[in-house]
């Protein structure tokens, strides 16, 4: 069909939304709560337009094309009514720019600039609240909140979490969790989702970055730095050098020049999860343990499986995530091997994730004098900051190599950022152990993708083994209840609680649309076929790390130092 | 043109807790004539009468019907007796005085569209009705006009009572339906719109309870005959619920063409103590405000476009010289600032602007900057809100700006004189 927009004739098809159609056209509607990927819920009226024979100005995000419409995007009512509604928007908000994370990166105040404001007609009615800082994740400052609603929409629709939620009416409806709450961990994931859709700063990652600045400054203290798979791939971003291999080597050249001691790769421990899951797998299968085995190393899934489904808790790896292995090996075998108090190492982790930044603070995860192993978490978006706090110009790096002992790592590691990836790299490394001959193929391209849940069948011994992989905690939701039914015909499970996995943490660069994670996920799949070793079992490091001071898969020290437990918090 | 008795013909005079009485005045014959006749048919007479929706938009009745008859699967039947709109009590007079007929119009209409379940949201301040209507779903089961197989027919039908909660904005379809769901009053998106994904999703019939009442009249006496009563912009009659400052306030029916001056003065005998009539706000606080001049208007659906507005749900609000326009206003728009439901922007944040704008006028404190700014946001709001809240909200103000601008500049006038 045809439409005009602006008096130009373009092609339209149905079903599609003027927006859309404009888009196609590079013609330009400004938008504020639209998000690629969320409901369509048209609340901050921004993107409004005049259709010929229709008195009320119509919202383009939500409005099917018709054929013949004719469309106007920049008449003087549309451009007041825009400017109106984004005045208003501001008249009660906190429009301090300069004190604000999100300055110079922040959707309403680029829209402000969009539609010319000069001076808002309207005066402040702003009346400050408290924020909301009980939790070790996330700040939520209700005074920058705009009520866009595309928080309340990725809770519910993404992850079918509900946490936050519209609450009271008119002017006093304040988005937060139900009963007028804080979030807090009983509830909450903190998987970080609504901070990362979030046009202001009215969610944000809790900043760590003081703390880090403190001990990278304290010469009795030994930093050492993990960096995580999906962080090396999405940092480039914000210097406009995006997810390339070559990115890994300017980031480690970064983190020295900031002043860590050490610097390592989460992908080791990554090949060592691996490992110690793939073990203990095989141990369920052989012994007739409880399965399907659900992977454990997102920390949003587990927040979830503690609060609203004890009873898979037995389902889950008892395994610690890559994070918490590196934090415990650091305090362990790392000081041991260097003749080091664990109390004077500092280990900082760089993350995708905001729940990180919970798990790390867990009573499981503190082995020496209660104080966590992982120090502190730092995500995408600080690591971000402090560079840009350095002023370090990321595309003018050199590239520096790892650190050993923990920098020799495959392209299994790599991969456990990208939703499938645990799959794939435990696949890799089960077909090799139980089959006793090498894979040929090494790309389980089933498992790889953004369709919500993904499955394949790989052959241990005699037998087809059936794995699936789901991304997005509602997702998760129908394999985990299929488990509980006693009705899920799959033996291993991965679960990852970000859209696409860790390339879509909650504390990644804003602006993730399925478009980025694809292109986030092609950069690890390129890392992952350029690396000398591409099974974790394979890694020299890992094989030495259990030849040294493990001992075998599962043992005793293993258990000790590398696995965990969970609780019911229901 | 003037009265005509239809709806309200068997008011006071059939007992309200009692269906035999009900039966013994003709009632229910339409749904024994209507269950004869094939779904087309039913919506054909309906057609044929050109019966617009009675609760504020005046949309045609049978195209809303037949796009849910078109539809398969489960539906749902709603009637909309929310009611909150203020100045409106004609809701309240129909259940609490002839419940059996509102039920026999929504029996008709679930023949209609193929609907299974039915809903009634009451207002939730209307306790007595909902009581009545309880008792009245009550005596029709048992009669068998609900229930499953309705007169041996293959047509089953539940009616459940929903009650409002106290919420302005659950009067809008959408919300209502929210409501209905178990969630806050919050509108949805449209399109889709009810008859496609309704309540639970499902296809969905809303109609007021006024244009239910109307039913069993059409099939009764054709639709070609009811399309005899009224004006040529708008068949049948309308109640109107006459309040302010006029001697006999109350309910009345009258045919559509009726002047609003015949309404105020002949009924409602004008205002006591010799005072002048001022102003008449027609429809609700969402309706416009129009001087003693246009009291000649004819009552229909045609009349206020000038105000993109119907005066559908048939509140007439009579205000004598002794109120200020101001005053009125303000009182609106602080309603309308509490009672929005919070979720579009210009909604939320423009009913707090309007507010303090309008507040400028009642201390007179306005400039210039103030009235223009109050023009400007009024129209935003009315024209790029999400619901008919917001898109009804400013009228008060858009259709004085027209009507009374000398009002609007005495007060500019006064803080220009005093130099502030």
């Amino acid at each position: 069909m045809n439409i005009w927009i602006n008096d130009v004739k373009i092609e339209a098809f149905e079903g599609e939304t003027i927006l859309e159609a404009a888009k196609r056209n590079n013609i330009n509607i400004p938008t504020l709560c639209h998000y690629p990927e969320l409901h369509i819920n048209s609340d901050c009226r921004v993107c409004v337009v005049e259709v010929e024979g229709s008195w009320s100005l119509k919202t383009s995000c939500s409005t099917p094309v018709r054929d013949g419409m004719k469309i106007r995007t920049n008449t003087p009512k549309v451009l007041n009514a825009r400017k109106t509604v984004v005045e208003l928007l501001l008249s009660n908000h906190d429009a301090n720019c300069t004190n604000c994370t999100r300055n110079l990166n922040c959707e309403l105040q680029s829209l402000a600039a969009t539609v010319g404001i000069d001076e808002s007609r309207f005066e402040s009615v702003l009346e400050k609240v408290d924020l909301d800082v009980n939790n070790p994740s996330l700040v939520r400052n209700p005074n920058r909140c705009i009520k866009c609603g595309r928080c309340v929409d990725v809770c519910a629709n993404m992850q079918g979490k509900h946490v936050l939620e519209r609450i009271g009416r008119g002017h006093e409806m304040e988005i937060r969790p139900a009963f007028s709450q804080n979030i807090d961990t009983l509830t909450c994931t903190l998987c970080g989702q609504c901070a990362n859709v979030c046009p202001v700063g009215a969610i944000l990652e809790k900043d760590n970055t003081d703390l880090v600045w403190e001990k990278l400054n304290d010469p009795n203290t030994f930093v050492m730095v993990q960096v995580a798979p999906a962080v090396r791939v999405t940092v480039g971003e914000a210097f406009d050098c995006e997810g390339e291999i070559m990115n890994v080597g300017k980031l480690v050249t970064a983190l020295k020049k900031m002043g860590f001691n050490h610097v390592y790769d989460t992908d080791f421990t990554a090949d060592l999860t691996i490992v110690e899951e793939g073990n203990e797998l095989l141990k369920r299968i052989k012994d007739g343990g409880t399965l399907p085995l659900f992977t454990s190393c997102c920390p949003g899934w587990i927040n979830m499986a503690e609060q609203d489904y004890p009873e898979i808790l037995p389902h889950i790896s008892s395994c610690k995530s890559p994070q918490q292995m590196f934090g415990a090996l650091a305090k362990s075998y790392f000081a041991e091997k260097h003749n080091m108090d664990p109390k004077n190492i500092y280990v900082v982790s760089i993350m995708p994730c905001t729940a990180k930044k919970y798990e790390a603070q867990r009573v499981e995860m503190m082995l020496y004098d209660e104080r966590p192993d992982v120090d502190v978490v730092l995500t995408t978006r600080e690591l971000i900051k402090m560079l840009k706090q350095m002023g370090i110009d990321f595309g003018q790096m050199e590239e520096t190599e790892f650190d050993d002992p923990f920098g020799i790592t495959t392209g299994a590691g790599a991969i456990f950022g990208a939703s499938g990836g645990v799959a794939e790299a435990a696949m890799r490394t089960l077909y090799e152990i139980v089959n006793k001959k090498p894979l040929e193929n090494l790309d389980f391209k089933d498992v790889r993708g953004l369709e919500g849940i993904k499955e394949t069948t790989v052959k241990l011994g005699e037998k087809d083994v059936k794995v699936a992989v789901a991304h997005t905690l509602k997702k998760a939701k129908v394999l985990v209840e299929q488990a509980i039914r006693g009705e899920s015909p799959y033996t291993f499970i991965e679960i990852m609680a970000c859209p696409g996995g860790c390339i879509g943490g909650g504390g990644q660069p804003y602006g993730t649309t399925n478009e980025v994670r694809m292109k986030r996920m092609e950069s690890l799949y390129v890392i992952d076929g350029s690396m000398v070793y591409r099974k974790s079992h394979e890694n020299p490091s890992i094989i030495k790390l259990y030849e040294d001071y493990l001992g075998e898969a599962n043992s005793e020290k293993a258990h000790h130092l590398l696995h965990t437990h969970y609780h019911s918090r229901n | 043109m003037s009265e005509k008795i239809l709806l309200t013909a068997r008011f006071d005079k059939v007992n309200p807790l009692s269906i035999d009485d009900y039966l013994s005045f003709n009632g229910y014959s339409a749904l024994q004539k209507a269950v004869k006749m094939n779904r087309e048919d039913i919506i054909n007479e309906i057609k044929e009468s050109r019966l617009t929706g009675r609760g504020g938009a005046a949309f045609p009745v049978h195209i809303k019907m037949s796009s849910v008859a078109r539809e398969k699967g489960d539906k749902i039947l709603i009637c909309n007796a929310d009611e909150g709109e203020p100045g409106n009590f004609k809701d309240r007079y129909l259940m609490e005085k002839d419940p059996h007929q509102v039920l026999e119009g929504m029996i008709i209409s679930a023949f209609a569209v193929g609907a299974t379940k039915a809903y009634i949201y009451i207002r939730g301040e209307y306790r007595n009705s909902i009581d009545i209507m309880k008792h009245a779903i009550e005596e029709a089961r048992l009669h068998g006009f609900l229930g499953k197989s309705i007169l041996e027919t293959n047509q089953s039908l539940d009616i459940e009572i929903r009650r409002g909660c106290g919420a302005y904005v659950c009067g809008e379809e959408f919300a209502l339906i929210e409501s209905i769901e178990g969630k806050a009053g919050r509108t949805r998106v449209k399109p889709p719109y009810p008859t496609q994904k309704g309540a639970f999703n499902l296809p969905t019939l809303i109609n007021n309870v006024e244009t239910f009442a109307n039913l069993p009249h059409i099939i009764n006496m054709s639709g070609k005959k009811y399309s005899e009563i009224g004006s040529k912009n708008a068949t049948g009659t309308k109640l109107i619920s006459l309040s302010g400052n006029v001697k006999n306030k109350g309910l009345y029916e009258v045919e559509y063409g009726t002047t609003i001056r015949y309404v105020v003065e002949v009924l409602g005998k004008g205002p006591k103590n010799n005072r002048k009539i001022k102003m008449v706000q027609l429809g609700g606080a969402s309706g416009p405000i129009i001087p003693e001049e246009l009291l000649d208007m004819e009552i229909d659906n045609e009349s206020f476009h000038i105000f993109n507005s119907k005066m559908a749900s048939g509140a007439v609000i009579v205000m004598d010289d002794s109120h200020d326009l101001f005053d009125v206003i303000y009182r609106n728009m602080t309603f309308f600032a509490h009672e929005s439901c919070g979720k579009c922007a210009p909604c939320r944040e423009g009913h707090t602007q309007i507010v303090r704008l309008v507040k400028k006028f009642v201390n007179r404190e306005a400039s210039m900057k103030d009235y223009n700014s109050l023009k400007s946001l009024a129209h935003v709001i009315h024209e790029s809100t999400l619901c008919g809240l917001g898109q009804t909200s400013p009228t008060s103000i858009l259709s004085t700006i027209e009507y009374f601008p000398d009002e609007y500049m005495r007060k500019v006038a006064y803080r220009k004189e005093r130099g502030f």
